[in-house]
């Protein structure tokens, strides 16, 4: 990935949120570690897979990137500009270029506005601050020009979004995301509430975007196959920690960390001749609550293959060649 | 072979009157369950699993829904001719029932102890101290640690894995003889996934209970099931065993599933293969094959009346015109 501008470099994010106790007098008794400490790249026309169980940080490392959450410690640079120390109006520019899709089609429209409205309102909040130079004819045009893009047609723009359906409420979230000619689009599980058929849909509408506006994006999901299809790169996230990072197809021929060989065990496969001779590595136990600092590998309560040092170090997320990292104690010796 | 099957579902036709319409969600559906079998349905949101399945334990709430026709037979009576005390036997007793959401499954106020002895008192007529003992046995069963302790926490205090792993002890006390699990692990992650569907294997053969699996996850159904039904808007496409149906779907349909799901163990393809289109809108469906639109190889038989179950080799069974013409040439 050399060859590729990075767009987004994000360098040892944390978001920790506190916990509160107490009525009157709120004080902080602890943190939830949503995310402790991850980097990445995301390089020009790229897609960058974050795939985890559910509380494992993927979708606040979405938020953080995006400046909902003002991350703890870290930065996330945008093109050279670090995000996390950006005034308003230069947050606001960059946002521009950062657009999101979200996971559910019936939570993240306005039920109480139009599609067309919908899709326009990027356009206009970043008129009304002056951010951007458009008339209002031009915004309708581009409004029914991403509809017909996005497989919609023009003539359903004053329709509000329950006469739509999942699939479809999904395209308008797309063509929302799409209104600003974004670089990047943070999409947090975009297909996940979808069914298989539409889910295809969607996935080919992305990738059909990618190619022909060369975008990147940042693509969350917790399955594993869907991660595999979109992605050029994944990262592995586990307890707010990335714990394997490689080119897709490199991760999944060569999974090098006991997690990611787990999760890839664990996923089934429509096909009961593959079924039947597969062995699963079940895991034992459930994720542990992100609520304790770790001083051993994040893992290692529920490692099949736990070693005495993983009980007292942290692996390093660290290079062991051709661009493939991971933080394990069995592929190398280097702590954090 | 006939005398294996515990549950026959005959014609079985389920509707909802709304005020847009009557709502077909379940329309002559027919399947039969054996002793110890694993049988799959699956289908997308809205294609009449989940109703077909409560018509069953004859739980559709009345209005809107009304069971229009059909008949279920179990321990060879008509569920729809029981009274509610018999029913009441049936329901949690020798059907037990797995939801999706185990935390709306479960009553939050009650210890889990309660729960479940309420469940067994009712069923198994013991005593409360006796039904206490079993809850803790099947709790033990479930891999639940310190089963005597925990038996008395809240579903709160449970994860996610951990409370459907309740549930499924819950629905075993009883020794049910059918096990209907509705999209049991659509709200795990993947690896706790794969602890419950081989806990739930584990479990059905060791008890010889059948197990109804709903999933809309073809995966799932190919790892656990003996039988599949795929369901689309109402009505079962086609039937067959496991093997049968992976390895050649005919319904045009079941075959666009298949080829729609991106796969682990396939190298990547440039372009998913996708069926175009949307789910069909159930409400007042004319008589056509709902699948049509979005049809490949839609004629204009398809758009003017539904294609009656045609049998194919071996247990398949059909509902396409493609597939008509060679049994009327027999």
């Amino acid at each position: 990935m050399e060859n590729k501008n990075t767009l987004l470099e994000v360098k040892d994010l944390k978001m920790h949120f506190p916990i509160e106790e107490g009525v009157i007098i709120r004080r902080k008794v602890g943190y939830i570690r949503a995310v402790d400490g991850i980097e990445f790249e995301l390089g020009e026309g790229e897609t960058l897979g974050l795939v985890g169980e559910s509380g494992c940080g993927k979708s606040t490392t979405a938020r953080c990137v995006a400046q909902l959450h003002k991350p703890t410690t870290g930065s996330v640079l945008l093109e050279g500009q670090n995000l996390c120390t950006s005034s308003k109006v230069d947050l606001l520019k960059a946002r521009m270029d950062m657009q999101m899709v979200f996971q559910d089609p019936y939570a993240s429209l306005n039920p109480r506005m139009t599609a067309g409205n919908i899709i326009a309102e990027p356009l206009q909040i970043f008129k009304q601050r002056g951010v951007l130079n458009i008339g209002s004819k031009e915004i309708v045009e581009k409004v029914e020009m991403l509809m017909e893009k996005v497989g919609l047609s023009r003539f359903f723009r004053n329709r509000y979004p329950h006469e739509f359906s999942g699939g479809q409420r999904q395209r308008i979230g797309v063509a929302r995301a799409l209104a600003l000619d974004p670089k990047i689009i943070l999409a947090d599980e975009p297909v996940s509430a979808l069914d298989v058929s539409i889910q295809s849909q969607i996935l080919n509408l992305l990738a059909d975007f990618q190619r022909e506006m060369n975008l990147s994006y940042l693509f969350i999901a917790h399955d594993l196959a869907v991660i595999q299809h979109i992605s050029d790169r994944i990262a592995v996230m586990y307890l707010g920690k990335i714990m394997e990072t490689s080119d897709s197809e490199e991760l999944y021929k060569n999974p090098l960390h006991p997690y990611t060989e787990a999760l890839l065990s664990a996923v089934p496969i429509p096909d009961p001749e593959i079924e039947r001779a597969r062995k699963r590595i079940i895991l034992t136990g459930d994720v542990p609550s992100p609520d304790t600092e770790r001083h051993s590998c994040y893992f290692y309560d529920r490692c099949p293959k736990k070693m005495d040092k993983c009980a007292e170090a942290v692996p390093r997320l660290e290079d062991v060649g051709g661009g493939h990292k991971v933080a394990c104690f069995l592929h190398h010796d280097s702590t954090e | 072979m006939k005398k294996d099957i515990i549950l026959k579902v005959d014609n079985l036709r389920t509707y909802f009157n709304t005020d847009d319409g009557v709502v077909k969600a379940v329309d002559g559906v027919s399947f039969e369950l054996r002793k110890g079998e694993t049988l799959g349905i699956v289908g997308e949101s809205g294609s009449g699993k989940s109703v077909s399945n409560l018509s069953v334990m004859n739980l559709i709430p009345s209005p809107p829904g009304k069971i229009m026709g059909g008949t279920v037979i179990f321990d060879g009576r008509n569920v729809f001719d029981l009274t509610e005390e018999e029913l009441r036997n049936i329901r949690g007793g020798k059907i037990g029932m797995i939801f999706q959401d185990p935390m709306t499954s479960l009553n939050p106020f009650l210890k889990i102890s309660t729960q479940m002895v309420e469940t067994i008192v009712l069923h198994k007529k013991v005593s409360k101290e006796d039904a206490r003992k079993r809850a803790i046995e099947m709790l033990e069963m479930v891999g639940i640690p310190k089963a005597e302790k925990r038996v008395d926490d809240y579903p709160h205090q449970f994860s996610g894995g951990m409370r459907q792993r309740v549930m499924i002890a819950m629905a075993l006390s009883c020794d049910p003889e059918i096990l209907i699990a509705d999209e049991p692990t659509s709200a795990l992650d993947v690896t706790i996934q794969a602890q419950i569907l081989e806990l739930i294997q584990d479990l059905s053969k060791k008890l010889g209970t059948a197990v109804i699996m709903i999933t809309h996850d073809l995966g799932v159904v190919a790892g656990m099931c003996d039988n599949v039904n795929v369901m689309y808007a109402g009505k079962v496409v086609e039937k067959g065993t496991n093997d049968e149906i992976f390895a050649d779907p005919k319904h045009p349909y079941t075959r666009g599933l298949i080829k729609s799901v991106p796969r682990l163990d396939k190298p990547k393809q440039k372009k998913l293969y996708s069926i175009e289109g949307q789910p069909p809108n159930v409400i007042d469906l004319p008589e056509c094959c709902p699948f049509f639109p979005r049809c490949e190889h839609a004629m204009d038989k398809c758009k003017t009346s539904y294609p009656p179950a045609v049998k194919l080799e071996g247990s398949r069974e059909v509902s396409c015109w493609l597939y008509e013409e060679k049994t009327s040439g027999k």
